[in-house]
């Protein structure tokens, strides 16, 4: 991911599988079968919107992709690297994938800049200056740059989301992952978040988001699919998936969100 | 603010910045009969108390006891000969202390007028004890005092020229507390003072210090054993935490001086005041362990795994993440446990040291100042509560300094 990307086109959605999770099942510590048997596997440059009703297990599905949630059966493949449970393994896979969680979690005792430049300085072993020239060019692409002195908590919501955009996507991640980004914000906010994303759906990364963000799955996503009761129902384009849903139960949950 | 409201408050007080003595005492003490009864009643009881105090110190106490074995008090037996190394170590630590306060204060003012009203009671205090010994004691605290005013100035133009200098003061505070303790303990070319032979507030702080310096690391690491996913490190750190904690620190001071020796082989001799502080250390520590667990487990989730996600390793997620919010999160019930530790220094006293609460039991045992218990301890209470008070305000400004809420 670099600035001259950004400007491109229209990027191509490439044949490379960057993400192949095959039959992944998962039991939460009480027995709960939260995981169902779920297969997906995402292009490079795909972006594919996940939607399901709470407790369908779809943010618990993509937490799995970098290993914040164990998984006891089926594979999962991020790009190339088999997910296993080995802790070098985990970390390598990390560096690649990056995060954006609903409730921000951006660091409080650091400053917004300190807070992107942290885990290239540490984990990829930038020099300092570097880290810090790509972390203004970042939090200038999301709009932040004159707060990059501030601490997380004399922001909004909003920027703050928007900082933790810039934080995930300074490690130069290959994929990645969005988790609720727009679900803690005032309505009002939700805006200038989804703009960011668009914009980065827009520059070819490969994204995977869990939202119930109806306009920026249309406008944005190449495929959506639906969870429930962690198993995946449908998987279609955007256009099926909103027009002529095939299954009953995607059917029933777009007429209680439409 | 002129009406005046039967209830201030119930009813929104208005924006008003400044009000006028008058009627702020009206508002807060004579607020309705109640409340000027209670007043009046407190007010007497003050007043009572007050007057009686102010006489026994004025009129009734015979303070010759104080200034005739300051010394005694401040650096027990030390020998005479060499007190001019407790002096520079003074001098040190006063010059270091302003340059501190000079690099911390780099882009305010110096000196507001609480620090000035700090400065010259400080400066009082010190001629006030030190008349009564000699005049050149008094002459000598009073260019140590000047010297740390200067050092303040110094290093007020030092921090404004290298402020980076601020994220180096915690290790040259440790560089500075190995130089004292060279000199104090002597070594190399110095003649050498046994620790044991060490009393006096000189070895309350001693004692105090190191036992803080070192029960700190010890308690965050048991913290983190604790909570460790190796069975037998977790089942360690609570093994130890427990057992520590179900002791009273008097007995494990006991355990200390007297059974270690009998433990160990013969021909191996730990100072006195090792086990001491090793006892102390222990204890303290096992308390900051759960102070720090307290911290640890209020940093919600989210914070680790967004770490995590970042591709942070575990050991750096705890030291760049967890730890430095839990321990911000926990430094009022630190310094208190720190306070705490510093007070229990005195329990040495019931082990046989002659640190500043023996010394005065053996200054009371000498024919010429018996009685004078109330005195000599009323000054043991006073330079108790000013080390202890020292360590509130200095926990006071680390917590302001490190909120990074609503700046």
């Amino acid at each position: 991911m670099t600035q001259a990307q950004t400007d491109a086109v229209q990027p191509e959605i490439g044949s490379e599988k960057v993400i192949i999770a095959r039959d992944v099942e998962k039991w939460y510590d009480n027995n709960f079968h939260v995981l169902r048997g779920v297969s997906l596997s995402v292009n490079k440059g795909e972006v594919v919107v996940v939607m399901g009703p709470s407790g369908s297990g779809k943010s618990t599905f993509i937490r799995t992709f970098n290993a914040l949630e164990s998984y006891q059966k089926g594979s999962i493949e991020i790009d190339g690297i088999k997910l296993s449970h080995d802790l070098k393994n985990i970390e390598t896979i990390r560096r690649e994938v990056g995060m954006v969680f609903q409730q921000f979690n951006l660091f409080p005792h650091l400053t917004v800049l300190k807070n992107v430049t942290l885990s290239p300085i540490w984990v990829r072993r930038w020099p300092k200056a570097k880290a810090e020239e790509v972390a203004l060019q970042l939090l200038e692409r999301v709009g932040i740059l004159e707060q990059a002195h501030k601490f997380p908590g004399q922001l909004s919501g909003g920027q703050q989301q928007r900082v933790a955009i810039a934080r995930a996507l300074a490690m130069q991640p290959k994929i990645m992952l969005f988790d609720e980004p727009t679900s803690a914000l005032d309505p009002e906010m939700v805006r200038e978040v989804l703009d960011v994303m668009r914009t980065l759906a827009n520059s070819g990364m490969t994204m995977v988001c869990v939202t119930h963000e109806v306009g920026f799955a249309r406008e944005v996503a190449d495929r959506v699919v639906l969870m429930d009761s962690g198993v995946l129902v449908e998987e279609a384009t955007p256009e099926e998936f909103f027009q002529n849903p095939k299954e009953e139960r995607t059917q029933k949950f777009l007429s209680q969100i439409l | 603010m002129t009406t005046t409201n039967p209830e201030p408050s119930v009813i929104a007080a208005p924006p008003i910045t400044q009000i006028s003595p008058g009627a702020w005492v009206k508002k807060n003490l004579f607020s309705d009969w109640f409340n000027t009864i209670l007043t009046i009643v407190c007010l007497g009881a003050i007043a009572w108390l007050g007057y009686g105090l102010l006489t026994w110190i004025f009129t009734q106490a015979q303070w010759q006891v104080v200034p005739a074995n300051l010394r005694l008090f401040f650096v027990g037996r030390y020998p005479a000969p060499l007190m001019w190394r407790p002096w520079t170590a003074l001098g040190i630590i006063a010059v270091s202390a302003g340059l501190t306060w000079g690099i911390l204060a780099r882009s305010t003012w110096l000196f507001n007028r609480t620090g000035l009203i700090f400065l010259g009671v400080l400066a009082v205090l010190f001629v006030a004890l030190s008349v009564p010994v000699s005049l050149n004691t008094s002459l000598l605290l009073l260019a140590i005092l000047g010297l740390s005013v200067a050092a303040a100035f110094a290093g007020q133009q030092i921090g404004q020229r290298f402020p980076t200098l601020v994220s180096w003061l915690a290790l040259g505070w440790l560089g500075i507390f190995f130089i004292v303790f060279g000199l104090i303990r002597g070594g190399l070319f110095l003649r050498e003072v046994r620790l044991d032979d060490l009393s006096g507030l000189l070895l309350t702080l001693l004692t105090a210090i190191v036992s803080i310096v070192l029960s700190f690391p010890i308690g965050i690491l048991l913290a983190l054993g604790r909570q460790s996913n190796l069975p037998v490190v977790r089942w360690m750190s609570i093994g130890f935490i427990e057992i520590i904690r179900g002791l009273p620190l008097i007995t494990i001071l006991f355990m200390s001086s007297l059974l270690v020796p009998l433990i160990l082989p013969p021909n191996v001799r730990i100072d006195r005041v090792v086990r001491a502080i090793a006892g102390l250390t222990l204890f303290s520590a096992a308390y900051l362990a759960e102070n720090v667990r307290g911290g640890l487990q209020s940093i919600p989730r989210g914070q680790s795994e967004a770490a995590k996600a970042l591709g942070l390793s575990a050991p750096l997620v705890t030291v760049l993440i967890i730890l430095p919010q839990a321990l911000k999160a926990v430094i009022p019930t630190i310094v208190g446990q720190f306070i705490s530790l510093f007070k229990d220094t005195s329990l040495l006293a019931i082990i046989g040291f002659a640190e500043l609460l023996g010394i005065s039991q053996s200054i009371l045992s000498n024919p010429n100042f018996l009685g004078r218990y109330q005195e000599v301890y009323a000054f043991d209470t006073v330079i108790y509560f000013c080390c202890c008070y020292a360590m509130a305000l200095a926990s006071r400004r680390l917590e302001k300094q490190l909120r990074t809420e609503n700046r």
